[in-house]
This record gives structure tokens, sequence and C-alpha cells, in this order.
């Protein structure tokens, strides 16, 4: 890991503390999912998200998406970067995690929880991000994936 | 930051977890516990204390080395795990799979 992250930060001309808008691109090197997130968790010292809900929630929720987006997406290709964009608002957080690859469909993904999958060393990814956030959506391509947690 | 060892009269092998498990430094954890399981050490207390959070793939990493120890005779259990950790643990039905202690104290006393 030799390139350093650059968080943009941008706020809007009449907001408050809470309204802000995040952009941060990652190399596709799993040793930046940490930085990142911190980089990121850090902007939420106060304001819209509870602090316990920043500390896992948040935490937790785009480390699996920029893990999946870095291994899956982008094949642990270093030089291709994932986009995270984050916009803050009064009632609700958006999170948009972008990488360069073809999609996946995550309908196809299955339930980590059937018998027989629990014992499984991977698979839990997607299944964790739903169980945190208060929404997902994901792009019709199937790259990009946006994180919804509402205010509190 | 980082995974802490200690072991304790009878041999049980505490590992703190300090900060976060998640993909990035999953491999550090599951070379210390290897190299101590190597080292003839059979019973392992994964200490979650002072944990903030554990991404899927730090729950897979505690399977397989759950795994990888009872296949040695021995046992890996967790300890310390907060509200939200716990949680986590029950979404994904691991809690049936491992033997989870509220403290690290009585996770040793239940050896």
């Amino acid at each position: 890991m030799t390139t350093p992250l650059r968080l943009d930060v941008r706020r809007p001309a009449a907001g408050g503390e809470s309204e802000f808008e995040l952009s941060l691109d990652v190399p596709s090197d799993l040793g930046y999912v940490g930085p990142a997130v911190e980089l990121i968790a850090d902007r939420f010292r106060q304001g819209v998200l509870s602090p316990r809900r920043v500390r896992f929630n948040l935490r937790t929720a785009l480390a699996e998406a920029l893990a999946n987006a870095i291994a899956y997406g982008n094949r642990l290709d270093a030089r291709r970067l994932v986009h995270v964009r984050v916009e803050a608002g009064r009632d609700a957080v958006h999170i948009h995690v972008t990488d360069t690859g073809d999609g996946f469909d995550p309908s196809a993904v299955p339930d980590p929880r059937l018998p027989g999958r629990v014992e499984r060393e991977d698979g839990r990814g997607l299944f964790v991000l739903r169980s945190l956030v208060d929404h997902v959506t994901f792009s019709a391509r199937g790259n990009s994936i946006c994180l919804t947690l509402r205010a509190g | 930051m980082g995974f802490s060892l200690t072991k304790d009269k009878r041999g049980v092998v505490v590992v703190g977890v300090d900060g976060q498990l998640i993909v990035g430094n999953r491999q550090e954890l599951k070379q210390k516990v290897l190299d101590a399981l190597e080292g003839g050490s059979r019973k392992f207390v994964i200490d979650f204390t002072k944990t903030g959070y554990i991404d899927s793939s730090g729950l897979g990493v505690l399977v397989s080395l759950s795994k990888k120890v009872r296949e040695q005779g021995g046992d890996l259990r967790l300890a310390g795990l907060n509200e939200d950790l716990q949680t986590l643990f029950e979404l994904t039905k691991l809690d049936t799979l491992f033997s989870i202690a509220k403290t690290p104290a009585e996770a040793l006393a239940a050896f």
C-alpha cells in the first residue's frame, strides 16, 4: 500500500454541520479497506448517525461493500479504482460504492444461513451488509451499490 | 490496533482483537493462531472486548480456525462480544457454531 487515500469533502453553501458530500477513490487492494473505512467514518463523529451506528453499522457495511467491489468487481487489480461517494443529509446518509467491473446479479447469491452453508468460510458479505443498513439498491449493471442509513 | 496473545497457567491461549477483524488483517490473526496450534496449544479464547467491528471475512476466518483447532482435538471459544457483535453472530447463525462466553474469564473457567 503506497498510494495515499485522498478524501474530497464538500459542503453545500446553505447546508448545516450534518450536510456534506464525500468522495474517495480506493485502489483495488484489500489492504485499503480498513484505512478507507476509517477515513469516512471519521467524518461522522458528530451529526446525523449515532456513535454506535457509526462504529458498527456504517463501518461494517462499508467494509463489505468495498471488499466486494475490490475483490469481485475489480478483481484485485490495484490499477483499477473503486469510487465511493457519500451524501450525508439531515434525514439519511447514502453511500455509493462503484467498481469498474461487469456487475453481478445480487438475487443469485444464496442465503448463508441455509443448512450446509453456515459452516462455510465465505459467502456472508452481502447478507451482513443488507442486515446492517436500512436500504440497499444496485445499479442496473450491478457494479454500483447504494447503502442508505436513516438518521439516528 | 492488532492482536495480542497471552497464555494462562493451564496453557489456554487468549487472543485479544483490538480495533477490528476484517479483510485487511484477518490473515495476521489466522497465522498467529495457526502458529500457536503448531506449537502445541489446543485451547483458545478469542477476546472481542476491545473490538469495534468484524466483517464477513473476519467471521470466515473464525469459522476456518475453529475447524482447524477442532481437527487437532482442541477448542476455540469466543468471548466479550458487545450487543452489536452478538447480534451479528445470531443473524448469521454462527452463534450455533461457536461456544460464546460473556467474558474471557467465563470462557477460561469453562475449559
